[in-house]
Parts: structure tokens; sequence; C-alpha cells
């Protein structure tokens, strides 16, 4: 997705190399080839901001070394988060994808 | 329930087949009443019931036969898309009933599928599975459907009803342990942000492989040892990806449509005569195409020229080519208005288009929901101020002639 690059320095992506293990699940699933496993054998991000926060590598990380703020980058669900609140608001209830 | 679960009321899933059976010993089978083609009364008869249909449930018409297996019948599905497919299709896209769009979760079958064909999961949008089957001709493969209420695999992800534990129960349900000699799923890559692969196997016995993110990349995955190159890993938002959201995108605009077109009518009537009908009238029609062309903008025309409009941020992408189509709309009443209104044409298409543009980061597959929420806080207010000041414009300019 080199074409398309959204708003830098905005990622809430996260990983902590201490605990990596180096097993590529996060490159394996990452939709826009943010990281790299390294040869000494730990992964590494090496393009946060192509980073769009949809959360499948920390969802398949086995050993919790990623962390990202996942949410759904929806204009009209986030109205709902600021005027009802992160409880309340529901994607399934304003048909957004 | 399904027609799996007829297994369990003992009717299948033994040793004898489903269909149609051998007459009883001791029975004699009357002929089937041949029907006459001209009835005395009501239309002409239908055809036959099918084979396939039991009572109870609807047969979809993209069910072709049943494929028996150890754990009891499974619908086989044809892969090529029909008229009813392109229609639903359609109906989907352009937003009507598209969250009603769904089919039974469970175990489908493409070709002649056995004990060593692969199993790929997807979500119970039909839109989904339809994308799936037509690429699977002459591929022997189970479907595993899962249920994601209706919503596409992403979106269903990211929403957590695509999840571990419903493939995991899928996979109980349909004894899907009876029907293959393997134990592995092909998972679509963009349902990894709501299922963890490397928990599925404790789940459910079954393990998760990652496939390709698009189902026309299934066949040179299974064929190259289900290995993908960085190509069929990477998310991609072609022109013809981006056009197809259009209408979707349209009908959700629109939907307060009615009310802003009377608050343009309320507004534009606003006269030295305290209301004029005519005035409120004549100047709407001129809102009312501001408001069309700001809609287009955003809506149609960013989406298209997403990548050629300069600025990242969708907001500012819609302000220029809002600010276009505003111009476009001040000259073609340019005769007829004074600066006031025109300047009140231009920023109502501008802020239409910019909040248009704004809403369609949820669509696209690269917005990170921080980059959307910090662009939001920057340009509501803008879109909000442009609002008001032409609203103000528009009722003080008939007092100003």
């Amino acid at each position: 997705m080199e074409t398309f690059r959204y708003l830098p320095d905005v990622s809430t992506l996260q990983l902590d190399e201490s605990t990596c293990i180096g097993c590529g699940s996060c490159q394996l699933v990452c939709p826009h080839g943010v990281f790299a496993v390294e040869p000494q054998g730990k992964a590494k991000i090496m393009d946060k901001n192509g980073c769009m926060e949809c959360g499948a590598c920390a969802q398949n990380c086995p050993v919790n070394a990623l962390t990202v703020t996942p949410g759904v980058g929806c204009a009209s669900y986030i109205i709902q988060v600021w005027i009802k609140g992160k409880d309340k608001a529901a994607c399934g209830s304003i048909e957004c994808c | 329930m399904n027609i799996l679960d007829q297994k369990e009321k003992g009717c299948c899933g033994t040793e004898k087949s489903c269909g149609p059976e051998a007459p009883l010993q001791g029975l004699q089978i009357l002929p089937v009443p041949k029907v006459d083609d001209e009835p005395c009364c009501g239309p002409p008869a239908g055809p036959e019931s099918s084979p396939l249909e039991r009572p109870g449930y609807m047969l979809w018409h993209f069910v072709e036969g049943l494929i028996n297996t150890p754990a009891g019948p499974v619908p086989k599905v044809k892969t090529v898309l029909e008229r009813p497919d392109h229609l639903g299709t359609a109906r989907a896209r352009f937003g009507y009933k598209r969250n009603q769009y769904t089919i039974a979760p469970g175990l489908y079958g493409v070709g002649t599928p056995g004990p060593e064909s692969p199993i790929l999961v997807t979500a119970n949008y039909k839109l989904s599975f339809d994308s799936l089957r037509k690429e699977l001709t002459g591929l022997d493969s189970w479907i595993l459907v899962i249920d994601t209420r209706g919503i596409n695999v992403w979106c269903a992800a990211g929403k957590g009803t695509f999840a571990t534990s419903e493939i995991a129960r899928r996979v109980r349900n349909t004894n899907l342990e009876k029907i293959v000699n393997h134990r592995e799923l092909i998972l679509p890559q963009l349902g990894a942000p709501g299922v963890s692969a490397h928990l599925l196997k404790k789940n459910c016995g079954f393990k998760g492989i990652w496939g390709p993110i698009r189902a026309s990349d299934i066949k040179a995955f299974l064929n190259s040892g289900k290995k993908a190159p960085p190509s069929m890993r990477t998310a991609t938002f072609s022109m013809l990806e981006r056009l197809v959201l259009v209408p979707v995108e349209i009908s959700l605009i629109i939907r307060p449509t009615l009310w802003i077109f009377l608050a343009f009518f309320i507004l534009s009537g606003i006269s030295p005569d305290i209301f004029s009908i005519t005035a409120a009238w004549q100047r709407s029609l001129m809102v009312v195409a501001a408001y069309i062309a700001g809609v287009f903008a955003g809506a149609v025309a960013a989406p298209a020229l997403l990548p050629w409009i300069p600025s990242r941020i969708f907001a500012l992408k819609g302000i220029i080519i809002g600010l276009l189509a505003g111009a476009g709309i001040t000259a073609m009443y340019w005769d007829a208005i004074g600066v006031l209104e025109s300047l009140t044409l231009l920023l109502c298409a501008t802020a239409v288009s910019s909040y248009a543009a704004m809403n369609f980061t949820g669509a696209t597959p690269f917005t990170s929901p921080s980059g959307v929420e910090k662009e939001m806080r920057r340009f509501i207010p803008v879109q909000a101020v442009a609002v008001v000041v032409a609203a103000i414009t528009w009722i003080i300019a008939p007092f100003t002639t």
C-alpha cells in the first residue's frame, strides 16, 4: 500500500522487544507489511506510519509483546463515542462497515 | 438450525444415505401424478419441488446437491454466480437491507470434497461467501461459514464476531473431525484482528493457517504449499475497490437529506416580508444544488480520485474538491445571486464535501482510528463554522439588497 499513506505519527502500536520470541506471526498477519523479523530473531517495526491499528498483530502475538489500541476508523462511530461514551457507542447500530 | 442439525434427530449421519430411500418391503409405491398442462383453474402448475428441499427450510439457488459425509449431508454449492447473486450484490452495495444479507452458518462443499480437502473459513455475509465460492471452480474444498451476524470478514474481525471462539464453536457443531482427516483451517488473513490462530488448536483441535487476503489468490496459495508472497498479504485499494463502496457511502450520507432540505426551505424563505414562499422555493433550490454538488464531490469524486487529490487528510481532500464543486454551482447561478449568496453556496458545498470525504475513512483499508480521530478534532469545527457562516450569509442576503 505504498501509494496510500495516512497521517504519520499517530499509531498506538508498540512492540516490547524483550518479550518478543521472533515467531513472525505479526509479519504474517499484518496487511500493511509493518513488521520484519530480524536475523537475530526479534520482530521489528519497520513502517510504523503504515499501521492502521487493526489489531491483527497483537491478537496473534503468542507472548503479548505487541500492544495497539485497535478500533474502528469510522467517523460516525467516533462521533458516537464522543456523544455517548465508549460503552454505548455501537458500530452495529449505525451501519458503518 | 441448519440442515446439519438433522443428524441429531437420527435421520442422517448413519451408514445410510439421506437421499431418496429404496422402497420398504411390502409397500406399494404409487406413481407420481402427472400434472395436467391446462388445469381447469388457477395459473399453470409450477415445476415439481426439488429433491433437495426439506420441510421448514428455504433452499438457496446456489445449492446444487448434497454431499454425504460421515457427519451427515453437506450442501454442495455452485462456483458460478447467477442472476440472483448479482442482484443481491447490487442490493447490498446500494445499502438496501445490507445487514440482512446472510446465509446459514455451517459447512458447505465445493466440487467433490473428501477427507483430505482443505477447509476455507468465511463470514456469513452472503457477499463474502459469494466472493469466495466464485474463486473455487475446480477446487474440491469445504467452506466453513461462521456466524458473523452478516458482517464481512474484516469488519466482523474488528467487531469481534469473526472470532476464535466462534470458529471453534462451528468446528464442533459441524463435527468437522468426522469429515476430514487433517486438522487445518485456512483462515482469511483479514480475519486476523479477531482471531488468535495460535489459540484455535487448543479450542477445537484444528490449527489455523493464515490464507491470503483475497479469495482470488486461494488457488495459488494452495498450489504453492500454503505459502503467500507479500503481494497476497498486503491490502490494496484499487479504483474498482473504491468505486464499489460509493453507493453505500451515498446511501449513508443522504439519510438526513429530507430534514436538511426542510431547513434550506425555511432559511431561504426568511425575507424582509417575514417569510416568502416564492423565495423559499427559488432560493432553496440553489442550496439544494450546492448540497448535492458537495455530496457528489465528497462521496463520489473524492473516493474515485483519492490518490491524486493533495493531502493525506480526508477532510482536507474533501475541502479541496468541494471548493471546486462549490465554485461550479456559484458560477451556474452567478447572474441571480450576490456576493453573500455566492459565499453560502461555496461554503455549503465545501462543508458537505469535507464531511462526506472524512466519512470515507471508515471504508478504506489503511486509515488508523487514531488518525481519523485526529483529523475529526481538527476539521469538524471547521465544517461547523462553515455551515454557520453559510447560514448567516444566506439569511442576511435578502436584507442587503
